[in-house]
């Protein structure tokens, strides 16, 4: 099915359809309304988006980017994209074999926060459990917010851009 | 105890039970022969009913997502065979494809052949462990020394085309390491050969085995809908009658040109979605893996000729800013790896989706209101490999 023809179905959630940059489309969606989205793509029969296949997010740096200057123009001005956090849903219909993948940009910078999807997809619980652990992105709404591949103390978020590579671990050295 | 409660027959005396037992907290692993690794499982259990199930996982993690950001994508790769171990190849394969895709690489056919032979080939050999030990979960010995005797045979075919028994590193972006050595195909077609006469065997041993089907059937039964819930993909999703196949659906490599059946549970032996259709899935999927092999082995000979199995590609491979997502048919599921590029010779990020991970999760929701004893069977016909769950 066409991008454009699931964003329409989508509505207004729907912030952007991006085709550029990328080898596979997506569709970013207002945050706030993620749990919603999530329960349409399932329960639409056009749609049928029934299998969530992961959840993940990743830490950007604020990045430029710079806009193509048509003839005789001058080059516009190039934009910021603030960043920071963003999560990406990829979602699959075991019907037609298609794949949706969603985007949200979190707003908050240090303290990321989403609304969990967990009572839409069961699968969810575990992916946010993760995206929690590793990325120290919040869920609201999730029934049981707590690390899943780290151990309960550790510190930090590994896979956020800006973490320290701890020297040592309950007195074992990693030098 | 729920026999008693039935409606007594007429001319027997109703028993009131007035027996209460006290919630008990067991503790099954990390250490434990039927977790298949450092898994372990906190059973709340009322007498011999279990209440609640709590995985705990993580014991092997090693972070492979950050490890990615900091090695070139070649460097990866012998990373990639760590995490489903018992399918090093398929991991190797997916971890490829998605490099590829990003950095727009062309392959060989010669190279992409034998790669589906070797992805098919570890398909086997993985699932003759998820037979050989879920015969041992359920106490029979004997199947596992059988399915070892043939995955001995799958791995030194593996020895002869790169070197290594178990993690093999032998598909890097862009093709392969090298060739097949001389006469790897016959034997390949041998093996074929044989397979399918063993595989006779084990239908016999096990799966027709009167104890073994009373112990799986209508045991941990999990419906379709609820299988799409958990996001269960792979044996776990087509055990519940979801007829759902990455190489059939959404065929990458050379799948749409050869032909094969995708097997579904169809409640046989009980009801469908029972550990009993979880495991003669993956049985029956050996067998089309062998038809899969044969059918490559006569394509690539007969269009490919010896010689080049690389593409060409710069000594260090850098990828302009993109972001893709490749899955691949595991042995276990869908393999999914999610690879965002920035320009830099290292990934900027990369996702690993192990199917080992999702389907591990139903487990909390599965547990619930079987016997101690059956957890055993349920665990054993999810079929993890904790090295994908912790990766």
């Amino acid at each position: 099915m066409e991008l454009e023809t699931i964003a329409e179905r989508l509505g207004d959630a729907v912030l952007e359809i991006v085709t550029e940059g990328t080898k596979d489309p997506f569709l970013v969606v207002e945050a706030s309304r993620i749990r919603e989205v999530m329960a349409l793509c399932r329960d639409d029969s056009s749609l049928a988006f029934d299998l969530l296949v992961s959840i993940t997010g990743a830490d950007y740096p604020p990045r430029e980017v710079k806009k193509k200057a048509k003839k005789g123009e001058p080059a516009p001005e190039s934009e910021v994209v603030p960043g920071r956090f963003e999560l990406v849903y990829h979602l699959l219909s075991t019907k037609t074999g298609g794949r949706l993948v969603l985007k949200v940009r979190l707003p908050h910078e240090d303290a990321p926060s989403c609304d969990s999807i967990s009572e839409v997809h069961p699968a969810a619980e575990w992916h946010e459990r993760e995206a929690f652990d590793l990325l120290g992105i919040r869920f609201f709404g999730h029934p049981d917010l707590r690390r899943i591949l780290c151990c309960e103390d550790w510190v930090g978020h590994p896979l956020r851009k800006d973490y320290v590579f701890p020297k040592e671990f309950h007195g074992i050295s990693a030098e | 105890m729920t026999d008693l409660e039935s409606t007594p027959k007429e001319g027997t005396r109703e028993i009131v039970l007035d027996v209460r037992t006290q919630d008990m907290e067991i503790n099954m692993g990390p250490q434990h022969p039927s977790t298949h690794g450092v898994l372990r499982v906190v059973i709340t259990a009322d007498g011999e009913i279990i209440t609640s199930a709590r995985p705990y996982v993580g014991y092997i993690h090693r972070c492979a997502e950050k490890i990615a950001e900091c090695v070139t994508y070649d460097q990866f790769v012998p990373y990639t065979d760590r995490y489903d171990y018992l399918a090093a190849m398929n991991n190797n394969l997916g971890y490829c494809l998605a490099v590829e895709k990003a950095a727009e690489l062309e392959v060989p056919p010669r190279a992409t052949w034998i790669r589906m032979i070797c992805a098919e080939l570890n398909r086997i050999g993985s699932h003759l462990i998820a037979f050989g030990t879920y015969g041992l979960d359920l106490g029979a010995f004997t199947p596992f020394l059988y399915g070892f005797r043939e995955r001995e045979w799958m791995m030194s075919l593996f020895e002869k085309i790169c070197g290594a028994r178990l993690t093999y590193s032998f598909m890097f972006p862009g093709g392969l390491a090298n060739d097949a050595p001389e006469g790897w195909f016959d034997e390949v077609l041998r093996f074929c050969d044989v397979f399918d006469r063993k595989w006779r065997e084990y239908d016999a041993l096990l799966t027709r085995n009167k104890i073994f089907i009373e112990r799986t059937r209508d045991v941990g039964v999990i419906p379709a809908e609820m299988a799409k819930a958990y996001g269960l993909t792979g044996p776990c999703l087509r055990g519940s009658g979801v007829r759902f196949d990455l190489r059939e659906s959404a065929p990458y490599l050379f799948y749409d040109r050869v032909s094969f059946d995708v097997p579904v549970g169809q409640g046989e032996m009980g009801t469908v979605g029972d550990c009993w259709d979880r495991y003669f899935v993956r049985m029956a999927e050996m067998l089309q893996s062998t038809r899969i092999i044969r059918q490559c082995v006569e394509l690539c000979l007969a269009e490919t000729t010896p010689g080049e199995v690389m593409a060409k590609k710069p000594k260090t491979l850098k990828i302009p800013p993109t972001e893709v997502y490749v899955g691949v048919e595991n042995p276990r599921g869908e393999l999914g790896h999610y690879l965002v590029t920035d320009g830099k010779d290292k990934a900027f990020r990369l996702k690993i989706r192990g199917p080992s991970f999702c389907n591990l999760s139903i487990i909390p929701a599965i547990l619930p209101g079987t016997m101690i004893a059956d957890a055993v069977a349920i665990i054993g016909s999810i079929d993890i490999v904790l090295g994908e769950v912790d990766r």
